[in-house]
């Protein structure tokens, strides 16, 4: 039982004065992800049947890499963002949530890594 | 993981079924989560029979008659009557509404009455709000100035006094707080819509100088951004607010001082 008052609860340890840069940062990824996605999709459409040579040809272009490399980047991060606004939702206890947060963090930021890397193997072999 | 599923001691139970008498002309079964405390017994439906030909069109009047006519235990919040004081706030048919502007004819189905969702009963229809208002005082819903009181009432202009209009009308009475999900979840941190609407209605008055300040209170992961505009505020607010636009502004204020 708690003798603190109802207002102290309530006041608990003050506000993070933050939030405000992940709210943002999440709206700015995805408004980034509907053009990336559409060109995403469109262009694998347009090289659906081009063999691998044709498609190093195509990803070596830096106008292309780019592109995808930004696709990449901006999709993990969202979902990094999105993941974590998930666990502060719905994860109990504290450190159940600490836990997975960071290892939904280190593993998107590992598969993203990975993905960059591999697009400018294969860009940078052409 | 949050808790979805009632713990054992709150799964409700079958009730009593009081019945109308053989005069009785135009019956409605009035189905009415029953806890009390002191009974040590799980939580139940109870079940009423009420001839709406004797009683008041509003969910209200049914629910006095059932208290002065039929069980006199049958315990509530209600005090004006009319919209304006917000006591008697509760969950009727599924949607938190008020019992006394709610029209019996217009409740659609069975007709289920439970207290406000997510809160902790303090007996039958009667939710503990002590945490909701400890919230609405963290606000401070109050003008601040640092400018000395003028000698005259504080002026302000008929655009700046119409920036109020849709929010001034808020009668705490907690329908929309209990109604986010976000606020089940979150509900110690959250400041749920209810208070982020009080919060707004303190940040867009132009004779308050504390603007800055009201928004260093807010801007948190919990307190503000647990909004996820889901929307339910606005859709279940007796009075017709806004609460989901009143954040939406916050919000947008939290970013262009930035």
């Amino acid at each position: 039982m708690s003798l603190r008052t109802p207002l102290a609860h309530v006041r608990g340890l003050g506000t993070a004065k933050d939030g405000t840069h992940h709210w943002w940062l999440q709206r700015v990824t995805s408004i980034a992800l509907v053009p990336l996605v559409l060109w995403f999709v469109i262009s694998l459409l347009s090289i659906s049947h081009a063999d691998y040579e044709t498609f190093q040809y195509w990803l070596s272009n830096p106008f292309n890499a780019g592109p995808m490399v930004a696709l990449i980047i901006a999709a993990f991060y969202h979902a990094s963002l999105g993941m974590q606004v998930i666990y502060e939702d719905y994860v109990r206890p504290e450190g159940a949530k600490f836990i997975a947060l960071l290892a939904t963090q280190f593993i998107l930021f590992l598969l993203g890594a990975i993905a960059v890397v591999s697009i400018l193997k294969v860009a940078l072999a052409a | 993981m949050a808790q979805f599923k009632l713990p054992a001691n709150s799964i409700i139970g079958k009730g009593k079924t009081y019945y109308a008498g053989a005069g009785a002309k135009n019956v409605r079964h009035f189905h009415v989560y029953r806890w009390d405390p002191d009974s040590g017994e799980n939580p139940r439906m109870d079940t009423y029979e009420v001839d709406l030909a004797t009683c008041g069109p509003m969910v209200l009047d049914a629910l006095l008659k059932i208290k002065n006519e039929i069980d006199p235990t049958l315990t509530l919040r209600r005090s004006c009557r009319e919209g304006v004081c917000g006591s008697c706030a509760m969950n009727i048919g599924g949607v938190n509404t008020l019992a006394c502007t709610q029209a019996i004819a217009d409740v659609p189905g069975e007709m289920k009455i439970y207290p406000l969702p997510h809160m902790p009963v303090i007996k039958d229809l009667v939710p503990d709000l002590t945490h909701f208002y400890a919230q609405y005082t963290s606000i401070k819903p109050w003008l601040q100035s640092a400018t000395l009181p003028p000698e005259r009432e504080r002026l302000q202009s008929k655009e700046d006094r119409a920036k109020l209009d849709g929010l001034y009308e808020c009668i705490l009475c907690a329908c929309c707080s209990t109604s986010c999900p976000s606020y089940w979840w979150n509900g110690e941190r959250y400041l749920g819509p209810s208070i982020l609407l009080q919060a707004y209605r303190w940040i867009v008055d132009s004779r308050d100088e504390f603007t800055g300040e009201r928004l260093d209170d807010l801007e948190d992961p919990f307190r503000l951004y647990r909004c996820h505009t889901i929307m339910n505020c606005t859709k279940t607010c007796p009075k017709g607010l806004n609460p989901a636009k009143a954040i939406a502004e916050i919000k947008k204020m939290m970013v262009e001082r930035r």
